[in-house]
């Protein structure tokens, strides 16, 4: 019998595949298309302390290979989340994982602490590396001081698993890395969306409402996975890896590269059943190489 | 009531060039066809085209249960047009379906349809709809000009026709807005339902509130997934930033606070 379960910070997943916060709603806009409980877990969209309306339209953009979005956090706010959200989401037989997100560090340690009562969230990813607000967000995960406060005034108030997603827009990803890591985190995601801006030459307009924003997609999957790479061998807590993973082999390099799970994101637009395709293609994978473990593949990158 | 959305191959059984910009597609699909309103869309998968990466957007053009098939009027803009113009019967082609909200079934027998363009795609499934409840409506079509008017055979069948081209070759001269049947001083509708450019509805929205009439438009902005997920396809509404592809496409004029 194959393994396909990973444990991450303590954590067991019935499948290293995940999906990523701000492509898959709640999970329950998916239930028409799969089965929720074939995969690993769900990292639902952030949540913040209030009420935001996130950005003007447009906030979309197709580029080669991928797409920039500045949706900029939309959603109705922690209260709404704990009220009307998670009663409708907690029994869902995957892990359900909230990404939190916020303008300061008080906001952030806010919705911490109210994911601390969801007794069906077992973890919480925080988000510090959104491109698309205009305080907080990005600016918490590109200077490292910053992202070990920030990290640690959560960690104080947090009592289960603490993720926090990279942004890759930084000189050095390790830096930030391993300052996320001494802040007290357990678990590191990466990455975020690539900042990334597009233009209409006819109208000479930009084409998203806030000029800039964040690039997805396979576009970026050569970069999350040196990055993944990079942070994997540099630190010493576990990395959940994701950019621009479309298939299930594309998810393998990922783990090769040192995650310990995938996170599937922008694909879930494209093919809303994709997240369960991954989890038989990997299976497919083990048995072709006759690997009984999927833990076997994490960090085995053949580098000599 | 919910209708459960699907991903599904479909094949081509007809592509129908109507002219330069346009063409029809009817596809038929594997399984019975769930039920499916006018004003619902479609995202098509375009396969094989580097610069295609995310999918695209239809309006529900015709449906025919009977024969398991249904229609969408495609104008070709970019790279995913184009080579979707290129598709030949037997040919697959990737859908998820039905998606969005859908026109309501007005109260009236008074009722004009506009549409404007590639704009016109929903408005005869909607026609063919309000045949189905005894309403034989008003239909004003606009078009950039004589070789762009196509299907009015069709529309006839359904409600009486009224056209306008940009250059006058056909029907009247002038936008759907300033066509005569708009110029009276008091109309004789009591709902208008439209799609088209958004300067066209904006417009429309604005003669419909003048004369105190109902309006629905139906909105075509830029989406990602089409179900309620990317929050890419967002417009103001009177609940806050509402989802095109879930709360829409089709929206009251009121609620939009279009005046």
């Amino acid at each position: 019998m194959t393994n396909l379960s990973v444990n991450i910070a303590g954590l067991t997943f019935k499948n290293p595949v995940t999906t990523a916060s701000g492509t898959f709603g709640y999970g329950d806009e998916f239930k028409d298309f799969m089965d929720l409980g074939k995969i690993g877990g769900i990292f639902v969209k952030a949540v913040t302390g209030s009420n935001r309306d996130g950005n003007a339209y447009p906030r979309m953009a197709e580029t080669p290979s991928g797409m920039l979005n500045s949706v900029g956090l939309q959603n109705k706010g922690v209260d709404h989340f704990v009220r009307e959200i998670y009663p409708r989401i907690k029994d869902f037989d995957t892990h359900i994982i909230v990404n939190v997100s916020g303008s300061t560090i008080e906001e952030y340690v806010e919705v911490a602490e109210r994911m601390n009562e969801l007794e069906k969230i077992p973890a919480i990813e925080v988000n510090i590396s959104c491109p698309n607000v205009k305080q907080g967000g990005m600016a918490f995960g590109t200077v490292p001081a910053m992202s070990t406060e920030v990290t640690r005034a959560v960690r104080e108030v947090y009592k289960k698993v603490l993720m926090v997603k990279l942004s890759p827009n930084v000189t050095s990803i390790v830096e930030i890395a391993k300052a996320v890591e001494e802040g007290g985190a357990d678990v590191l995601t990466l990455v975020n969306t690539l900042l990334g801006m597009a233009i209409d030459a006819d109208s000479r307009r930009p084409i998203l409402s806030t000029i800039m924003g964040g690039l997805s997609g396979p576009a970026i999957k050569p970069v999350a996975l040196r990055m993944v790479w990079q942070v994997h061998n540099a630190v010493n807590i576990p990395v959940i890896g994701l950019g621009g993973i479309m298939n299930a082999t594309d998810a393998i390099e990922f783990l090769l590269a040192g995650a310990s799970a995938i996170q599937v994101g922008t694909a879930n637009f494209i093919d809303p059943a994709v997240s369960v395709k991954l989890v038989e293609g990997i299976e497919a994978y083990l048995a072709k190489h006759r690997i009984n473990d999927v833990n076997e593949l994490i960090g085995a990158l053949r580098t000599e | 009531m919910e209708i459960k959305k699907t991903v599904q191959d479909l094949t081509v059984a007809s592509n129908i060039r109507l002219n330069k910009r346009h063409f029809l597609l009817d596809l038929i699909a594997p399984e019975p066809l769930p039920m499916m309103l006018p004003g619902q869309f479609v995202q098509v998968l375009v396969k094989d085209s580097p610069s295609t990466f995310l999918r695209r957007p239809f309006s529900i053009h015709q449906v025919d249960y009977h024969r398991n098939t249904f229609r969408l009027l495609i104008q070709i803009k970019g790279e995913g047009t184009r080579h979707m113009s290129l598709l030949k019967e037997g040919d697959k082609l990737n859908l998820i379906y039905p998606l969005g909200n859908s026109f309501s079934l007005p109260t009236t027998k008074d009722v004009l349809l506009v549409g404007g363009g590639c704009g016109v795609a929903p408005l005869l499934f909607l026609s063919q709809f309000l045949n189905q409840n005894s309403i034989r409506p008003s239909i004003l079509v606009g078009f950039r000009t004589q070789e762009e008017v196509s299907e009015i055979d069709i529309y006839s069948k359904f409600g009486d026709v009224y056209v306008a081209t940009d250059d006058g070759t056909e029907g009247e001269r002038g936008l759907v807005v300033d066509h005569s049947i708009l110029q009276k001083e008091s109309l004789p509708f009591k709902k208008i339902y439209c799609c088209g450019p958004d300067a066209m509805m904006q417009a429309v929205a604005k003669l419909a509130a003048i004369h105190g009439i109902d309006c629905e438009v139906s909105l075509e902005n830029s989406m990602a997934c089409g179900f309620g997920v990317c929050l890419c396809c967002i417009t103001p509404t009177d609940k806050g930033n509402e989802r095109v592809c879930v709360e829409g496409p089709v929206f009251n004029t009121r609620r939009l606070g279009w005046k």
